[in-house]
């Protein structure tokens, strides 16, 4: 059984690990892998990703979410991840940031999507706290009616993963790859998603947004910095990521599917 | 009156318990897991869903990943997920075994999850390798009492 790991404060343990650049795939390969095969809680961050990528969540389908033809003609690579959760394309404008935690960790939030999302939103209440408007609405982080960051989790028996991908900055033409999903939030109402969404660099910059989210961590947990060589290749070689790139035999049978 | 009447006769019928609360209802007979899977016990075989419980606490389902039929699977492990909200939630198996049979219909209709989640919701059924692990398993006067020290805490 692992020891619960504990810092002087009485404060449980938090690796945080800041990355740049690294690949969406590769981020969630990581996060999978700490979610099932380590004991600790991790805070991972990505200050964006090399290219743009669509990531759907574990049961989207492409023919209803995503533009085909321009998606196959650009080749913009389009992963299902292994949480659940929406269709987001993300760039080096998007800045990634993932919570992994032991349930006995936050032991006054119960294991389950929607007081792991009021946690969540409690610690970001603290980042933006005299910066901007914000506030959970439905499932997703907005200032005031616009949303700037969406989330996804998977949870597991004794552990849980939060994540986020905030777009900081996000170019509007990679918008029109994605289609309006079937499952849009209430408040979007009829919105399109450029009327929907806004950029975070309107209120804070991405160094300020990083350190103040390192700094709530810090009021529930005693982080710890740790090098992204440690995390990058997977410590227990037995384990499988589910997160996977779809092939260009999928998505032109997926186009087919969404024109009869 | 007459509805919470008939609430009651109707749930004495189904041998259906509810908390004091009036919320999450157990069925009698069936075995409980710690992490909210139940299973109904005949000879060797196993159906196993999620509990009334579990699908209150989870929201909406709105998908489920469900384990190839012959899929080995041990008292405690993941065997597949189901999403709500924006999540995905492991399923655990409350007992080992192999699994003979899916259900099918939560493929197009993953709700029966909340709707119906001891009867036209379950999920699986194992043959069961060792069938003593049942005695690990809580009865549903256990579980009553776990589900509400757990909401309790």
């Amino acid at each position: 059984m692992a020891t619960r790991q504990v810092a002087r404060s009485g404060l449980p343990l938090m690796n945080i690990v800041r990355m740049k650049g690294v690949p969406i795939l590769k981020q969630l390969e990581i996060e999978e892998c700490l979610l099932r095969t380590s004991s600790d809680n991790w805070c991972i961050i990505n200050d964006g990703t090399d290219k743009p990528n669509i990531v759907m969540g574990i049961s989207g389908k492409p023919a209803e979410l995503v533009e085909i033809r321009p998606v196959l003609e650009d080749k913009i690579p389009v992963i299902r991840r292994f949480t659940g959760g929406g269709t987001v394309i993300v760039d080096h404008g998007t800045v990634f940031v993932s919570f992994i935690c032991n349930k006995n960790d936050v032991a006054d939030v119960q294991p389950y999507p929607r007081p792991i999302m009021s946690w969540s939103s409690l610690l970001y209440s603290q980042v933006f706290q005299g910066i901007a408007d914000f506030r959970l609405r439905e499932n997703d982080y907005v200032f005031g009616l616009r949303k700037f960051g969406g989330n996804a989790q998977s949870i597991t028996k004794n552990r849980w993963i939060h994540h986020t991908s905030f777009l900081w900055d996000y170019e509007a033409r990679n918008m029109s790859y994605l289609k309006h999903p079937q499952r849009a939030p209430e408040y979007r109402l009829a919105r399109d998603h450029l009327d929907f969404i806004c950029p975070m660099k309107d209120y804070i910059s991405r160094s300020d947004f990083i350190r103040k989210t390192i700094d709530a961590a810090g009021n529930h947990f005693s982080v710890e910095s740790t090098e992204f060589e440690a995390v990058k290749s997977p410590a227990n070689m037995k384990f499988t990521p589910t997160s996977r790139l779809l092939t260009n035999h999928e998505l032109e049978a997926a186009g087919k599917t969404s024109i009869l | 009156m007459a509805s919470r009447l008939w609430a009651s006769k109707a749930a004495s019928y189904l041998k259906i318990s509810t908390f004091n609360r009036g919320f999450a209802s157990v069925v009698k007979d069936l075995k409980y897991a710690d992490s909210h899977e139940w299973a109904k016990i005949d000879g060797k075989t196993a159906t196993i869903g999620i509990t009334d419980h579990a699908q209150d606490h989870l929201g909406d389902v709105v998908y489920v990943e469900l384990p190839e039929v012959g899929t080995a699977v041990t008292q405690g492990n993941g065997f597949g997920a189901v999403e709500s909200v924006k999540a995905t939630s492991d399923i655990n198996s409350p007992v080992s075994g192999k699994v003979v049979q899916v259900n099918e219909e939560l493929s197009s209709s993953p709700g029966l999850v909340n709707g119906s989640p001891y009867e036209n919701g379950w999920i699986i059924k194992v043959e069961m390798s060792n069938t003593d692990e049942v005695k690990s398993l809580m009865d549903s006067d256990q579980y009553s009492k776990f589900c509400e020290e757990e909401d309790n805490h």
